[in-house]
């Protein structure tokens, strides 16, 4: 089975050709770079997406965060709530981490803005 | 008066890059220039990613893409005023600047460099007849309320325009708890990055719905929907294919405007294709001295190509600093749009003094599958590059080498050759 699919690693957007078997990429073309290929992959078996959304501090102002890694997209509505159920401490700073392992994924949480 | 050697209107991203170039080219007088209350434009309420990738080789969110130029520019020890907004550039370079603790200013420069980025096309310049209830808000404004005040304005969405930020805000949106119900789109293809169709109306099973607009809006005090329907190849609704669609809120995505009136007032030529000033290689406008970049100079989709912009208009006016306020002599040839091309930046080049490659940047007119673009200099071609597919949302760009451009003679045109427009 042929599937076509549209990288979304850059802005480019690489329109992928995607070659599958029995539910995994066994070959893709029409990318420029390797992310495109990697996206391919795992877009096939198990599509993951980064999350970028606001937290609130306990006076209500959002705080931009991440999350530092993508996760299982099937998991984004789960880890937005735990994301809005957190408080976050102000002041909050690039990097610092709201949640070790959002929803047991592993992946951790990130401020990826300055708030004083 | 205070007096510098550069002053730099504009602390987002562009005018952050320009000032840390000008600063790295050996200008050591610089003031930058912020009507907001911090430094990083747009960029501070851009929380989602997909910034930096050629820069930093990393996806980054926009403050944090922000935070690494305010960084250098903190390091660089260059001096920012912030809530002080640029009301009026006169003759001389002077710059009349109005700050809540100072009041009203008149500062002088040897050299400006404009970067005051861009704005939304407001909600009255678009033609939908009716009332003009609550609940009706460009997408850039829904995105400053939900990502840096906290507050989301509705329940159920739709969407007019695709262009990007509308793109992006359908899935902040649906993400704050709200119904997105379609993104309507007046032309045949989507004004947004491809990458934004799939990660934010794809996964979320949004609709695009392509050749069709809003014709009537319903609510008086507050808006309780819209109708929407199709239009014809002449972008003219088609009667009988009219839906409502309940919804407590509408965003307006329907593109930018470089933001010109000081540019205006300061004598600087404008194009008429790009809303931007009218700029040579050096990034210079007609007035000398005058320098401009980012989104004031032509609306970029890229911030990468924005900051790279940005470093050469402050290498330039660093240079014009050091010549003391002469512009280069010597030849200059034109550069213009030819099919399938809208506009240029740069419109000339000074090709005796042109020591460095020379990046064209512009936009195509409609999509092209399979087309090549070509740079010629009258019947001489100086560079060909095959495309897989051109669309308008995309901005190009092409590098054209010093060494080339010295040879040229007759002015260049840049165009769309061959390929099948879809
Ligand atoms: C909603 C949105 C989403 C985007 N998404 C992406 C993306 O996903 N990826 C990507 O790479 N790019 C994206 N971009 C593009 C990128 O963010 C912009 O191209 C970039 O921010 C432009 O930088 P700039 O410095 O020219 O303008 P701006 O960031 O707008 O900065 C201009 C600054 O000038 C200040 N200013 C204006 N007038 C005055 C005055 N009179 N006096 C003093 N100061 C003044 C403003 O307050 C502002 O801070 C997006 C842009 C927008 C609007
Ligand atoms: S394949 Fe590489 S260049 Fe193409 S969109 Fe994906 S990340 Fe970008």
């Amino acid at each position: 089975m042929t599937r076509e699919l549209t990288c979304i690693g850059c802005p480019m957007g690489c329109e992928l050709t995607v070659e599958v078997e029995s539910g995994v990429a066994v070959s893709v073309s029409g990318n420029t770079c390797k992310i495109g290929e990697n996206y391919a992959k795992s877009e096939i078996s198990a599509p993951t997406r980064v999350i970028t959304t606001t937290a609130l501090s306990a006076d209500e102002r959002p705080v931009a965060v991440k999350t530092a890694a993508p996760v299982p997209k099937g998991q984004i509505f789960e880890c937005l709530e735990q994301i809005k159920a957190t408080t976050i401490s102000l002041p909050a700073h690039i990097g610092d981490v709201l949640i070790e392992s959002v929803c047991g994924t592993g992946v951790p949480v990130v401020v990826t803005r300055n708030v004083e | 008066m205070r007096e510098y050697d550069l002053i730099v209107v504009g602390g987002g991203p562009a005018g952050l890059a320009a000032a840390a170039s000008a600063k790295r080219c050996g200008t050591d007088d610089i003031l930058i220039l912020e009507r907001d209350s911090e430094l990083g434009g747009i960029l501070n309420q851009c929380i989602h990613n997909g910034f930096g990738l050629h820069t930093f080789k990393e996806e980054l969110t926009g403050p944090e893409y922000a935070a690494r130029y305010i960084e250098q520019v903190k390091e660089l020890g260059i001096p920012y005023e912030v809530n002080t907004m640029v009301l009026d550039i006169t003759e001389g370079n002077v710059v009349t600047v109005i700050n809540k603790e100072r009041g009203v200013e008149s500062l002088k420069a040897k050299a400006i460099i404009l970067a005051m980025g861009c704005r939304e096309r407001p909600r009255g310049a678009l033609n939908i007849p009716g009332f003009r209830p609550q609940g009706v808000y460009t997408a850039g404004t829904a995105q400053k309320l939900v990502n840096l005040e906290g507050v989301v304005p509705g329940k159920e969405v739709v969407i007019l325009g695709s262009g990007d930020i509308g793109l992006i805000m359908a899935r902040r949106m649906t993400f704050e708890g709200a119904k997105v119900k379609a993104v309507v789109e007046l032309m045949p293809y989507s004004s947004g990055l491809k990458r934004n169709i799939v990660q934010c109306l794809d996964d979320y099973g949004i609709p695009l719905m392509l050749s069709h607009t809003v014709v009537d809006i319903k609510g008086k005090e507050k808006l309780e929907g819209v109708t929407v329907a199709k239009v014809d190849e002449n972008r003219t609704p088609i009667p009988g294919t009219e839906e409502f669609f309940e919804c407590d809120t509408l965003l307006l995505s329907c593109g930018l405007l470089p933001e010109n009136e000081l540019s205006r007032s300061a004598g600087v030529e404008l194009s008429r294709l790009t809303g931007g000033p009218v700029v040579d290689d050096d990034l210079e406008t007609n007035v000398a001295g005058v320098f401009a970049c980012g989104n004031v100079l032509h609306v970029h989709d890229l911030v990468d190509f924005v900051s790279a912009e940005a470093e050469r208009a402050g290498q330039s006016a660093a240079e014009y600093i050091k010549r003391s306020g002469s512009r280069p002599q010597g030849r200059t040839i034109g550069v213009s749009a030819k099919n399938g091309v809208r506009y240029t930046v740069p419109s000339r080049i000074n090709v005796d003094e042109t020591t460095q490659d020379v990046h064209i940047r512009f936009r195509v007119t409609g999509v092209y599958k399979g087309a090549s673009l070509v740079v010629r200099s009258g019947e001489h071609e100086l560079l060909r590059r095959k495309t897989r597919i051109l669309v308008p949302s995309e901005m190009q760009d092409l590098t054209l080498k010093a060494a080339a451009l010295a040879e040229a003679v007759d002015d260049l045109t840049v165009e769309v050759e061959g390929g099948a427009e879809a």
